[in-house]
């Protein structure tokens, strides 16, 4: 890891700065939405449904509006709200959109639904009004499963999604594809199942909405990723203009996706907040944040691949089904998990031919939302297992058969129409090898091996879509649609800059690394920049923090802004220095003549002209230093990519998994910060061994959620997350900015198939795989066949 | 996960306090590091009406050595036992060293003694080694002191044989048990144990002369396993193969519950696995 500071050629890209939030967030000067209190302030919960499907019969709230302390309950009848409704452009034979009321109105979908909701003056008050709702149900029967899902004459969870099919597509099919398999000399299979998970911010969800009377504006202080879009649904549910709601987001505990969608509590707060005339606090309790948010990742892969004799994929045929719970999220919809895995399954490889369908299904379980990685820790682990299985029946080494595929030579257009910009897919898979090899993991392996123990050494490539433009989004066909990102730059009189961006950090540093960016365009000390996000009234519209998108996109549109301001500078300079534009440069916080650099001036001399003696100015030259930048998203986006490397053990009594190593080399472009690129790097690999190994949300037969706790739901902790050597090479994106790509997801799109393919490698003397996560002790156990038995 | 209303009275001293919970009726419970009873409370899973907190009974917070006995007061937390110093905890290092395996620190420096055998969780390490060790648990009630054998404590499902105005003032560990070890599975450090599993050894010349074993995770109480601790009473060699043996009898032995989580035969693996562990590392110590 580099130093701190400046980077060898005085640039503050590249080095290791300390985080401009931490001083704050580290001495509790940090503000969270839960920090806030307001005078007169209510606290709200919900009554939530306690069946998962069924019809409500009636919603009696007469005895909770007794309970001492509480001030108000609503249902939805009484505060007549717009639905919040998903919308692709595609047909209804490929995607049925349907609504998701603020509150349910005649109808509960899942345990945990939001029926009505109850002010209280406290947070106990509250709780105890929820136990004074009396709410019955006709209740039904609820379709937990794919099984149940699609059988014929099923229960519909939504009336107009016959077969309880939300999105069904079909996609590439490659003429003469049955041919290919079926002359192929090696065809491999894989069916594979992951578990519905919880992206689980240590932040819940949480809101504060009030009226502020002055500006005539709802005013709701909200922990979300997407300020605006927050915005635009608050405003249509309300029937209101959207400006008056003013979203502002303080600091942020985490997101990971499920703050990338519109909650149905946000609304439903701000709409009781106008109706009492008080402000109204909702902070997610962590049962509720379990059992009734937006959860993830519940797929079912049946893929198939074509190889012939030297190993080389010739054709992949894909199956998938994910099931998204009970409603479509907004804006990204029930489609995003399967669009997400159809159209890039393909990933790092050379695939000629490719078949896919697509499919989301509704169930009475909780709404999912996209969750860090969409769709791809789950496809390349099944891409994964089926190189490593035709690698077996092949007889080659599972790191030969990915070289022998990888994709070397750039741009590359794929069978699925993507193109991919240069990586560094061979490079990072041969580093990853050589870092396990000279550390002695293969010998270990051997030598354990004599003794009856179980090592397993397991790898995975892939890449991360980044930098999503209009142009990519609009091809998932939403009715909205995210890609651009606006920054407005302002240096004022003392010489500092505060840049706005749309995208919104939930602990990703955007305030040091956007920061770092204006610095070396400005030529300002990192102390001198400022960056405004997560305020509608403060920011232009944005899209917000998701898919990645941040320092390629909002990075890239801040870069820009600096720079135009940058041109100004020097325009302003060179006429104040009665030189020519051409013989100027910004440095050091001064605008300097090239050819006689004891001639320059300060940013506060210039300021000093710019606004308080603009009859100086240029006659050319607007008063003011400011200046705005847009940024879209180019092409297909710029991929980022790593190879993951992970040793395990697996203990014969236990099953315990050990992870013994896991090194990471990721390439994602130019680094702007590499410590905060390692931090996202450890932090999304500790989710996917989550993934992998841990954690899973199940339901019983009456579709109650099993895990309302930690106790039950399995997030592992710093004890059971390895340490994490990270590694780094450099393939500088030619679509962005500053040659960055994006790194929010990579690591939690390596690590399940680099960590399944390390158990089953370390379970190859039993001639047992395992192809479904999470895999438990308990699983590990029945496959290395000690299992105890009676008989 | 915010608990109904409930009236809070602190105790100045044991008398005091068994009376007042006494005098308060069923609906009161005695509240001592709140690990177990407050998360229950938040979850509105318990509802007491009045909680008596004995936090403050400075005199419940030792942990004492009287020739071969050792006694713990009710109100001493796991983390006071787990840095407790080599001299005071000789012989029964057991106890000590089992500490560790209590969820984690911040839990360790509030949950007590007392109120981890008062809640009765079958696979508490405390209750384990109560019976493990053939622990005597010293009360107080309105009606005077009792001494319960710790064997005989342990009714069934979170249910103990102290009435609801019995106060546990201390637990006392009779002999030293120089080979004593408890160990664990869970799929995270600090969970409840899927099974735990406590052994203390007779060793003379390098044979077991005696031992008793105790699972935790395999029924509603903590489990004494006679098949197992048969094989520890023949004068066997200590060594692998014996230890082996007694995981086998003591998998053999029990009928655990079948999820949800964990299901039966997973839990026996691991009785089987973790005997023969407690069994190497008690002989180890």
């Amino acid at each position: 890891m580099r130093e701190p500071g400046f980077t060898a050629d005085g640039t503050w890209v590249g080095a290791s700065v300390k985080r401009k939030e931490d001083p704050r967030l580290l001495t509790g000067r940090a503000r969270f939405v839960d920090d806030i209190h307001l005078p007169r302030m209510l606290h709200a919960q919900f009554v939530r449904s306690s069946v998962a499907a069924g019809e409500i019969t009636s919603v009696d709230l007469s005895r909770v509006r007794d309970v001492p302390g509480v001030v108000a309950a609503f249902t939805a009848a009484d505060l007549d709200l717009g639905d919040i409704t998903a919308v692709l452009d595609r047909p209804r034979s490929e995607f049925v959109p349907t609504a998701m009321p603020v509150l349910a109105r005649d109808r509960v979908r899942f345990v945990g639904e939001p029926i009505a909701i109850v002010l209280a003056e406290d947070a106990y008050a509250v709780e105890d009004g929820l136990e004074a709702a009396e709410v019955t149900y006709r209740a039904g029967t609820p379709v937990l499963s794919e099984e149940q899902a699609l059988a014929p004459g099923a229960p519909l969870v939504h009336d107009e999604a016959a077969d309880n099919v939300l999105l069904d597509v079909s996609m590439f099919a490659t003429e003469g594809i049955d041919d290919i398999f079926a002359d192929a000399p090696c065809v491999v299979s894989v069916r594979a199942t992951t578990g519905r998970q919880n992206a689980l911010p240590l932040e819940t969800r949480g809101v504060v909405a009030s009226w502020d009377a002055r500006a005539g504006q709802l005013l709701v202080q909200t922990c979300t990723q997407v300020p605006h879009v927050v915005r635009t649904v608050l405003a249509g549910c309300l029937g209101r203009p959207e400006n008056t709601v003013r979203v502002v987001v303080p600091d942020m505990g985490g997101g990971f996706g499920i703050k990338c969608v519109v909650g149905r509590e946000e609304i439903a707060v701000a709409a009781a907040s106008l109706r009492v005339g008080r402000p109204v606090k909702w902070i997610e309790d962590r049962k509720d944040a379990l059992t009734a948010s937006f959860l993830a990742r519940e797929q079912r892969y049946q893929a198939r691949a074509a190889f012939d004799e030297a190993g080389r994929i010739l054709a992949l045929d894909a199956d998938v089904l994910c099931d998204m719970g009970a409603y479509s999220c907004y804006p990204f919809s029930a489609g995003i998990e399967p669009l997400m895995a159809s159209a890039e399954m393909p990933g790092v490889y050379r695939v000629p031919a490719y078949r896919v369908r697509g499919r989301a299904i509704t169930t009475n379980k909780a709404p999912t939302a996209p969750y860090r990685g969409v769709s791809r820790p789950q496809y390349v682990m099944v891409m994964e297992r089926l190189f490593e299985r035709a690698a077996r029946e092949l007889g080659l080494g599972p790191v030969e058969i990915r070289r022998r595929n990888l994709i070397t030579t750039f741009p590359y257009t794929g069978v699925n129409g993507i193109t991919y910009d240069p990586g560094s897919y061979l490079e990072s898979l041969n580093l990853a090898e050589r870092v396990l090899t000279e550390e002695g993991w293969y010998e270990r392996q051997r030598e354990l091996a004599g003794q009856g123990r179980f090592l397993g050494i397991g790898y995975s490539c892939f890449n991360e879509r980044t930098g999503y433009g209009s142009d990519a989004f609009a091809k998932r066909r939403m009715a909205v649609v995210p890609g651009f990102d606006i920054s407005e730059i302002r240096m004022d009189t003392s010489g500092t800059v505060v840049a706005t961006t749309g995208t919104m950090s939930h602990g990703q540093s955007h305030e040091t690394t956007m920061a770092q960016i204006v610095a070396d365009r400005l030529g300002l000390d990192l102390d001198h920049v400022f960056i405004q996000q997560g305020d509608t009234d403060r920011v232009a519209y944005g899209w917000g923090t998701f898919a990645s998108r941040s320092i390629t996109i909002g990075g890239s549109a801040v870069g820009l802004a600096a720079g135009r301001l940058g041109d100004k500078l020097l325009h302003i300079g060179a006429h104040l220095l009665r030189t020519r534009p051409d013989n100027v440069e910004l440095s050091g916080g001064r605008v300097r003549k090239c050819d006689d650099h004891t001639r320059s001036l300060s940013y506060v001399d210039i300021a000093e002209v710019a606004y308080l003696k603009a009859h100086l100015l240029p006659k050319d030259v607007d008063p003011g230093l400011t200046a705005t930048a847009s940024f879209d998203g180019i092409g297909d986006g710029t991929f980022s990519n790593a190879s993951h490397g992970v040793v395990v053990e697996l203990h014969a009594g236990t099953g315990q998994v050990e992870i013994l190593r896991y090194a990471c080399v990721e390439d994602c472009g130019v680094a702007i910060n590499p410590q905060v690129v390692e931090g996202q790097a450890r932090g999304g690999i500790a989710q996917g061994i989550a993934g992998a190994l841990f954690e899973q949300v199940t339901y019983d037969e009456q579709g109650e959620p099993s895990a309302a706790s930690f106790i039950d739901y399995k997030v592992p902790t710093a004890c059971e997350i390895p340490d994490i050597s990270i590694h780094h090479l450099e393939t500088p994106s030619a679509f962005t900015g500053n040659g960055a790509k994006g790194v929010g997801e990579g690591g939690t799109i390596g690590a399940p198939a680099a960590v399944l393919n390390a158990v089953n490698d370390a379970l190859r003397p039993t001639g047992v795989e395992l192809d479904d996560t999470p895999i438990t002790p308990e699983r590990v156990l029945g496959a290395l066949e000690v299992r105890w038995t009676t008989r | 996960m915010k608990p109904p209303p409930f009236g809070y009275h602190r105790a100045r001293d044991v008398a005091g306090a068994t009376a007042l919970v006494a005098e308060l009726g069923e609906d009161a419970k005695f509240l001592a590091g709140g690990q177990s009873l407050i998360p229950m409370m938040n979850f509105r899973l318990a509802r007491p009406a009045h909680l008596v907190d004995i936090a403050r009974l400075g005199e419940l917070s030792f942990l004492r050595r009287d020739d071969d006995r050792l006694h713990v007061g009710a109100l001493t937390t796991h983390h006071e036992v787990e840095s407790a110093p080599d001299r005071s905890v000789r012989g029964f290092e057991v106890v000590r060293e089992a500490m560790r395996w209590i969820g984690h620190l911040p839990i360790r420096t509030r949950g007590t003694a007392g109120g981890s055998l008062a809640h009765g969780d079958a696979t508490a390490e405390w209750c384990l080694l109560a019976v493990l060790l053939d622990a005597e648990i010293v009360t107080a009630s309105p009606r005077g002191s009792r001494v319960i054998p710790a064997g005989e404590a342990f009714l069934g499902f979170f249910t103990t044989l102290l009435e609801p105005d019995e106060l546990i003032v201390e637990v006392v560990f009779p002999k030293p048990a120089p080979h004593a070890a408890l160990t664990e599975f869970a799929e995270r450090r600090g969970d409840f144990a899927i099974v735990a599993a406590a052994v203390d050894l007779d060793v003379a010349g390098g044979r077991v002369t005696g031992g008793r074993v105790v699972l935790g995770g395999v029924a509603p109480v903590p489990l004494r396993v006679p098949a197992a601790e048969a094989l520890l009473g023949a004068g066997e060699r200590a060594d692998a193969e014996l230890f082996a043996a007694c995981g086998r009898a003591a998998a053999e032995a029990v009928d655990p519950p079948d999820g949800p989580g964990p299901g039966a035969d997973y839990r026996r693996s691991l009785v089987r696995a973790l005997v023969a562990r407690a069994c190497e590392e008690a002989l180890a110590r």
